[in-house]
């Protein structure tokens, strides 16, 4: 017998519990989306129940369904547009007045719905007790107590849910939220105007339309004109206006403010009839641990420990598995390179695959322990702390308190960065967000300024470096004050956020948090990746015939045979130092030519097309071609250039790095000048990705691209020129 | 007086919530509804935002948003900071 499908959705406020009963109800059988168009996480998990395949979908956590929030309108237009069979409202117990207010907005969607008392061993603790039966009946809905850490409650939330899609019945119309007398005249007029113009196939139950109409809902008002037709929407709209007008002349107010009062009063008196305070005492922890964690002495300092921490743990810790990964990433590609044929393929593979998927994959730790971090934040509830304690200081520059977190992580890596942006809930302040960070200088480009510095600014290589990282900050601040007023202008979101008590977090709802954002961050990165890594091997690697200036393997064969000469007539003491003296002219030899190869490359060519423009910042065609390789991933600048300077290894401490660059002509000013190249320009590749995956659009990140370069040539060209209007260099 | 006004540890109770509509019913659908009590918990250690207890909940606003809502000051008789001794 083929099993019913049965098709639910969670819905709740934000830090009900609705999380974790997802979790404990879908276990580890979870898919992670994103709603389709929007940004917003779209979580699915399935189960197998007396049988029923159970498709349970977790709406975004709410608090009401007005349509302001990206959040609210992806939870209504589910509900509206895909009928689930039934929605299962989470309640927080301990916070009953508040969360009954969504609870209410789903009743009168007249859709099928369960309400879980959720917490109720809290809310029990705190003195409230519910009576589940009384409340039932008056709401008209069942009502379900469950404690979702504990898994209690879930089995008969399953029977509840699987029993209600089964039976016929809707919600008794005497049921409903009671408006006023005035209110519930106009609705009531309105809902024989919009029967007038409509029939049974009307998808929507016409008192709900009538309700959203009154409030003068946008996105309702759409809806109707899709569904009814243009003409007869218009007429019922303007019905809708003339009653609004007539409401707003009675109450000296806007309906809709009125409506929300009046909801609220419908719910004290269902508070009044089921709800027992037993208590009027309590002794209340979380808030004894907010008073330290919040206090105007202690609370920054413990704040800037535990950021201090998170990137401990990101960085530090995470650079033991990352060292594994990247030891693993060399043996696999010397394994291929010693399975296959030298050639285009064993190239491709090694230098073009593998080196560029393996210069991700080995930032996973990072990934999975940010994530980890980021998620026992929220988890705990000091994530609105930390919003909190921030927010004057982050709203100077026009952003939100939660920013803050997103721009620090910014210093480690800007891709789990921008990804930690998912917690601001308002779509402008999530683009802000993404948009300046990437100039807080990333762990990448560390390296490049660690050979150019350390090369040319010797004794005070750190102090540079510091006021690079400090502009990075001011050039964050400048554009974060520019973007609000031109590019984002309008009503900033209110800041109207919950303080939820602390929690004790689970290690699995932790765990899958982490994972599952981890999981992502590795599907979306590698494809793209990937093709980028391969086409700036391409262009790096061809065209293959290069026309060499001059025979290299013939000029060692020559060095060859000469030594081999010198070394048969030698003093035994002396082959050692010859062998030595042999093998240092053929790495030059060696050196000169991948020198020539890059040059000639397609990269090499570009490189040398585009150098006028580098010109009047003292970058000259290898600063150009290092630049542009840099956007696979900025620390690839260091080892470009070792290519370019013909420096057969090239890394972060090579003396021989230091020499060539300080040989080809490169001044202190011109190096200061690519420094602040490298750290205002283009984002890396995966950034790039990372910033169309989380705006929804590529044009943000174009954007981005041709914001941040355009930033870095003025910037780099004032200090260049500036400097030798000066006198330096 | 206006809320944001008010000191720590002060309760009041909202007599009207003005500004812009949007904001407003925000404040509104978190709980801030014209008669309901509310105990100012504290500030943010920089002044800016205030955290208040409504209804049982915690709610954060900022002083801007917090100057727009209308109360009266309630005898501290009865208020939360009691109630957790």
């Amino acid at each position: 017998m083929p099993k019913k499908l049965l098709r639910v959705a969670l819905a709740g406020n934000p830090n009900s519990g609705k999380t974790t009963i997802f979790n404990s109800l879908t276990g580890t059988r979870q898919k992670v989306g994103n709603w389709p168009g929007v940004t917003v996480e779209k979580k699915e998990g399935e189960i197998s129940r007396n049988g029923y395949d159970i498709k349970v979908i977790d709406l975004p956590g709410t608090y009401s369904l007005t349509p302001f929030s990206i959040e609210e309108i992806v939870a209504r237009d589910f509900i509206l547009e895909e009928n689930p069979d039934v929605v299962i409202d989470i309640i927080d117990a301990s916070n009953l007045e508040r969360s009954l207010y969504l609870a209410n907005q789903l009743r009168e969607l007249d859709c099928k719905v369960i309400f879980a008392l959720n917490m109720a061993d809290l809310a029990k603790s705190r003195g409230i007790q519910i009576d589940a039966e009384t409340m039932s009946n008056l709401l008209g809905v069942p009502v379900v107590f469950t404690v979702g850490n504990k898994g209690q409650g879930l089995k008969e939330l399953l029977q509840t849910t699987i029993d209600l899609a089964e039976s016929s019945s809707g919600i008794p119309e005497e049921r409903k939220v009671r408006y006023s007398k005035d209110i519930e005249a106009s609705i009531a007029e309105l809902r024989d105007a919009i029967e007038e113009q409509t029939d049974e196939t009307f998808p929507y139950n016409p008192r709900w339309i009538a309700v959203k109409l009154l409030e003068d809902d946008q996105i309702v008002k759409e809806r109707i004109r899709q569904k009814m037709g243009a003409a007869p929407a218009d007429a019922v709209i303007e019905a809708a206006q003339q009653l609004r007008g007539r409401l707003m002349w009675i109450f000296d107010e806007d309906p809709e403010i009125v409506m929300t009062d009046e909801r609220y009063g419908f719910i004290d008196g269902i508070i009044r009839e089921a709800v027992i305070h037993t208590i009027r005492r309590r002794v209340d922890i979380s808030r004894n641990v907010d008073l330290v964690l919040t206090n105007r002495f202690v609370g920054f300092p413990i704040f800037i420990f535990f950021i201090w921490a998170m990137f401990q743990v990101t960085f530090t810790l995470g650079a033991y598995p990352m060292e594994w990964l990247d030891v693993g990433v060399g043996l696999l590609s010397g394994f291929v390179e010693g399975l296959l044929p030298a050639g285009l393929v064993r190239d491709l593979l090694v230098n073009g695959v593998i080196a560029g998927v393996g210069s991700i994959i080995i930032f996973l730790p990072n990934i999975l322990l940010l994530f980890f971090c980021i998620a026992l934040f929220e988890d705990t509830g000091y994530m609105s702390r930390a919003a909190f304690l921030m927010d004057k200081i982050m709203h100077q520059i026009g952003l939100h308190g939660k920013s803050f977190i997103p721009m620090l992580m910014g210093f480690g890596c800007n891709v789990p960065a921008i990804m930690a942006t998912r917690t601001l809930e308002s779509r402008k302040d999530r683009i802000l967000t993404i948009m300046i960070t990437p100039f807080m200088s990333c762990s990448a480009r560390l390296p490049v300024y660690i050979v150019l510095a350390g090369t040319f600014f010797a004794a005070s290589a750190g102090t540079v470096i510091f006021m690079l990282y400090f502009l990075g900050i001011v050039v964050a601040i400048l554009t974060g004050r520019l973007f609000r007023t031109v590019l984002l202008p309008g009503v900033e979101a209110p800041f109207v956020m919950e303080l939820p008590p602390y929690r004790v977090p689970m290690l699995k709802s932790l765990l899958i948090h982490m994972w599952d954002r981890s999981k992502m961050f590795l599907k979306k990165m590698g494809g793209i990746i990937f093709v980028g890594s391969v086409i700036v091997w391409a262009l790096s690697t061809f065209p293959r015939d290069i026309d060499y200036s001059k025979n290299y393997d013939a000029e060692i064969g020559r060095i060859n045979t000469v030594y081999a000469e010198k070394i048969r007539h030698a003093e035994p003491d002396r082959v050692a130092a010859l062998k030595n003296k042999r093998d240092q002219l053929i790495q030059e030899e060696k050196g000169l030519r991948s020198a020539e190869k890059a040059r000639k490359s397609y990269i090499g060519q570009i490189g040398r097309v585009i150098e006028p423009v580098f010109e009047p910042l003292g970058i000259d065609w290898r600063g150009s071609v290092s630049l542009l390789t840099g956007f696979v991933a900025k620390e690839i600048v260091v080892s470009t250039m070792g290519v370019l300077y013909a420096v057969d290894e090239a890394d972060a401490e090579s003396k021989a790095l230091h020499n060539a660059l300080r040989k080809s002509g490169m001044t202190p000013l011109s190096a200061l000048a690519l420094m602040i190249f490298v750290l205002l320009y283009i984002p890396c590749l995966a950034t790039v990705a990372v910033i169309a995956q989380e705006t929804g659009t590529i044009r943000w990140a174009l954007f981005n691209v041709a914001y941040t370069t355009g930033v870095a040539w003025v910037v780099a060209f004032i200090v260049y020129q500036g400097g030798r209007l000066m006198g330096f260099g | 007086m206006i809320l944001s006004e008010m000191r720590e540890g002060e309760s009041a109770r909202i007599v009207a919530v003005n500004g812009e509509s949007r904001l407003r019913r925000r404040i509104l659908e978190m709980g801030l509804t014209k008669g309901s009590e509310i105990y100012i918990e504290k500030y943010a250690p920089l002044k800016d935002p205030l955290e208040l207890i409504v209804k049982g909940s915690h709610v954060s606003l900022r002083v801007k948003e917090a100057s727009q809502i209308q109360v009266v000051r309630e005898a501290g008789e009865g208020s939360h900071a009691e109630e957790t001794a």
